[in-house]
């Protein structure tokens, strides 16, 4: 029966999904960006909305936040994945809400007056069914993806506004979005790069190298010399895994002591993040991985680093350049309150 | 305009004949020899005749210059090459050829008089006290050291590295050297003391500094065997360039105990005295050690030691006394300076832990080793952190040593700091030196840890013995530093190495820092064998064991 037979192709892709995230994140698989992360997922919810049966919103919630819970599960440091379920949710509430034909302002300006005031849950549990819901929520979904698709784009084309020429600019480890905003950059002005390698996996060797491809003053300098050489940089611009609801960021290890050492230079730091990094969560929570080498010593390798918001000077995503303290409205745009918890 | 011409040329033939005289007299004094009392006069001589020869150039040429104010540049041009051929050897006279251009309104017998008064002062006074020979810390001869003369510090030639002036000098001066050892007038093919070509593409911030490879060894253009260099500096040379021995207390004793071999293999020629010839002996093997790797602050000051003690040497000792009385020297500045100052610090460091520690080090330091094992002795209940960092991986040997005591360690990267820095008590750094102005001056990477540990509020202790202390200061990690082999930098993780071919791909540069500056309002404490003194006490120090001496 067709429908049957899509319904274990659907499982089985989320299967698939499920495993490759698995491998990504214990480092033996392709490194995949969280971009493509984000568009595999994306992509995934929407086959998953047009083939798993449903006949009303609530039911097509349930059935994504299921997946979703799973997908997190399956690698929890990958939290694109997580945003992207709640997009998609918010995108869902909002279809829903139009297709019953209420305004769209009552729901969306949640100031933090009506936060405090409005208390409980909206009255409404979503089992109206509507024929266009289907359409609807897969044209919205498609237009996420269109935006994803862009979001690196969109980030290079600010870099003008960012580098002037003769800079010395700092970066740490590997960012695709570093990347292509300094690739920009570098068609126009002409500026020097320092890469730390952001041991032990030396990601910044790559950068480097594809960095002075195009024509870029690169230097790769160990972790140990940030300090010494912050003194003559102008600005450090870093990617980033997460940025959390309160303006904070996890990011690739070594990156709270870069962030230290140009507070204490007065040197500014920008993170370049698209929207979809973006996340509720607020707790840091340090991923480790252990390691017995001698019986008598302990080794610890960190992954990521959490970077108070107080060190950080601008935020560079694809809808412009904010300052962290705005980033919790932003989060407010996103997702509905009730997703925050999957 | 012939008369004149005549004359301006005379003067520049002069010029260059008395150019040549003041550098060898700046490069033997530099060298510490003592000239003979009719070479002084000689000298003196000659200087003063060059002096009125100079001003006479100096003085029709300008006055020609105020009269015919229309044909400046005949009489103009040849004036200023006679001061621009002094310009030469200037970094070194600089003081007296300034202060002779600067006051032509004195008159000339009066400025002989002053001249030959300060030189008769001078070298009296040099009689008891021997200016420090090697390149790294010269200074002008001072009269006295209680005073504060403005000292005339000439830069070292390692952080000259980006002016070809600088690099000429250097390879004449090497020759020279060469030159000088050969008394016999051997035939020897070949540079006895080499000099060092950089590798690489160079960071554009760095470019003053040698950045050396690894893979090419100084001893390349040396021949065998020798005769100018003695075979233990070579292999002391070798063992330094290749990071054999690294650690400046063990780069101090490993040359301080070749120095006795020297000594012991040393035999005065007839017609010299021990304690002149000597220390022209010293001199290609400290130009031949800097070249494998600049000299660091505790070579430097036990350098400046042993020369003042073979020319504090009597002249009519016997040699074999003379040489029996320099080893015993050298022994008890090993034992004095480094091993008793090592116990000293560490009584002090005891008390300062306590119970329930959780200690953080940096790196390999000998002292900080000797510290935590002492006080694991003592029955003191802690547990350490070893922070390391690529490429030198230094920790790893720290933390071998700790474990085979028995204490408890745990094992980090300097990237995980933020990640482990809640959890501890205490740092504890080492040094490689303690500048004047009160940074501290040591492995890079020390400056960071210092500043995450008082970002979380954490004590940050640094041990250091006092025969490390350096009269120069710096503020930034840029100015006077060490490159070290760029290759370093390549890694290969799951079967690829991005860098491997850095050097052909134009704007890739490979970055290998070996020393960084804390600033002293990140370090809270500073343990020396004289007692625990705050950061900015150092140059006090310094004064005190500049008036012992």
């Amino acid at each position: 029966m067709p429908g049957a037979d899509k319904e274990t192709e659907l499982s089985e892709r989320i299967e698939a999904f499920l495993s490759e995230l698995k491998r990504c994140g214990s480092g033996a698989g392709s490194l995949r960006g969280s971009a493509e992360t984000a568009r595999e997922t994306t992509s995934l919810l929407r086959r998953i909305t047009a083939q798993a049966r449903w006949s009303n919103a609530g039911d097509l919630m349930e059935i994504i936040r299921k997946e979703g819970r799973r997908m997190t599960a399956g690698q929890p440091s990958e939290t694109t994945v997580g945003n992207m379920v709640r997009r998609v949710l918010k995108i869902i509430r909002e279809e829903y809400a139009r297709s019953r034909g209420s305004t769209e302002e009552a729901d969306q300006q949640e100031s933090l007056h009506k936060l405090l005031t409005s208390g409980g849950s909206s009255e409404d549990n979503f089992r109206q069914h509507f024929t266009h819901l289907k359409a609807n929520v897969i044209e919205a979904i498609n237009e996420l993806l269109t935006e994803l698709e862009g979001t690196t784009d969109n980030i290079s084309m600010q870099a003008l506004e960012h580098i002037h020429s003769n800079e010395v600019i700092m970066t740490i480890g590997r960012s695709r979005t570093v990347e292509a905003f300094l690739k920009d950059a570098a068609r126009k002005r002409k500026f020097h790069v320092i890469v730390a390698e952001c041991a032990p996996f030396c990601q910044g060797h790559e950068m480097a190298t594809s960095l002075s491809k195009e024509d870029i003053e690169t230097t790769v300098i160990p972790d140990a010399a940030i300090f010494a050489v912050m003194s003559r940089v102008n600005k450090v611009i870093i990617g980033t895994q997460t940025v959390l609801a309160n303006g904070g960021l996890r990011a690739v290890n070594g990156t709270h002591t870069l962030a230290l050492a140009a507070k204490h230079h007065s040197t500014p730091l920008i993170v370049c993040a698209p929207m979809f990094k973006l996340s509720p969560q607020v707790s840091d929570t340090p991923f480790t991985r252990f390691s017995e080498i001698l019986s008598k010593v302990n080794a610890h390798c960190p992954v990521f680093d959490y970077v108070p918001p107080e060190l950080i000077t601008l935020f560079i995503s694809n809808i412009g350049g904010n300052a962290p303290s705005y980033i919790y409205r932003l989060m407010s745009e996103l997702y509905h309150p009730e997703d925050h918890e999957l | 305009m012939a008369d004149s011409d005549g004359r301006q040329v005379d003067g520049v033939n002069h010029a260059t004949d008395k150019d040549v005289k003041l550098q060898e007299i700046a490069l033997a004094k530099n060298e510490g020899k003592e000239l003979t009392k009719e070479e002084k006069q000689r000298l003196r001589k000659e200087k003063k005749q060059h002096k009125k020869n100079k001003k006479d150039d100096k003085g029709p040429p300008e006055k020609e210059k105020e009269k015919e104010k229309a044909s400046v540049p005949a009489p103009s041009k040849p004036a200023t090459q006679s001061p621009a051929h002094k310009a030469a050897p200037a970094p070194v006279h600089a003081s007296e050829s300034a202060a002779a251009a600067e006051k032509p309104a004195k008159s000339k017998a009066e400025l002989r008089a002053e001249r030959r008064a300060r030189q008769d002062s001078e070298r009296t006074s040099k009689q008891g006290k021997k200016e420090g020979g090697q390149q790294s810390a010269s200074s002008k001869p001072k009269a006295t050291p209680n005073e504060l003369q403005p000292v005339v510090k000439r830069l070292p030639e390692h952080v000259q590295v980006d002016d070809p002036a600088a690099l000429k000098k250097l390879a004449k001066k090497l020759e020279r050297q060469q030159k000088s050892g050969q008394g016999c007038g051997l035939n020897k093919t070949g540079v006895e003391v080499p000099l060092r070509s950089d590798y690489g593409y160079k960071v554009s911030l760095f470019s003053h500094l040698h950045q050396y490879s690894r893979k090419s060894p100084p001893t390349l253009q040396i021949s065998i065997p020798a005769t100018v260099i003695h075979p233990s500096i070579v292999r002391l040379g070798l063992q330094y360039s290749q990071g054999i021995i690294a650690g400046s207390n063990a780069r101090s004793v490993a040359l301080l105990h070749t120095f006795k071999q020297v000594i012991q293999d040393y035999s005065t020629p007839p017609n010299e005295e021990l304690s002149r010839d000597l220390v022209n002996k010293l001199s290609p093997y400290i130009s031949f050690l800097s070249q494998c790797r600049p000299l660091s602050a505790s070579m430097g000051n036990a350098i400046k030691y042993i020369k003042k003690e073979i020319s504090n040497i009597p002249s009519q000792c016997k040699e074999e006394e003379a040489k029996g009385k320099l080893q015993a020297c050298i022994d008890s500045y090993i034992n004095e300076k480094i091993i008793l100052a090592s116990e000293a610090i560490s009584k002090y460091a005891i008390e300062k832990i306590s119970d329930g520690d959780v200690i953080l080090v940096y790196g390999c330091s000998s002292l900080v080793n000797h510290i935590l094992c002492k006080a694991f002795e003592k029955q003191r209940k802690f547990r350490v952190i070893v922070v390391d960092s690529r490429p030198r991986l230094e920790g790893r040997e720290a933390l071998r040593r700790l474990v085979k005591k028995g204490i408890r360690c745990t094992y980090v990267l300097i990237s995980a700091l933020s990640y482990i820095l809640p959890e501890v008590s205490k740092v504890f750094l080492g040094a490689h030196a303690l500048l004047a102005n009160g940074y501290v001056m040591s492995r890079v990477g020390t400056s960071q840890i210092a500043l995450v540990a008082k970002a979380y509020n954490v004590p940050v202790l640094v041990c250091c013995e006092t025969y490390k202390f350096c009269e120069r200061v710096q503020t930034d990690s840029f100015v006077s530093n060490e490159l070290d082999d760029p290759d370093d930098l390549i890694v290969t993780r799951n079967g690829k190495s991005h860098l491997e071919n850095w050097q052909t791909v134009k704007s890739l540069g490979l970055l290998n820092l070996v020393y960084d500056v804390t600033p002293p309002d990140f370090v809270d404490l500073v343990i020396t064998d004289l007692g625990m003194i705050p950061c900015t006490s150092v140059p006090v120090v310094l004064r005190v064991k500049n008036v012992d001496q």
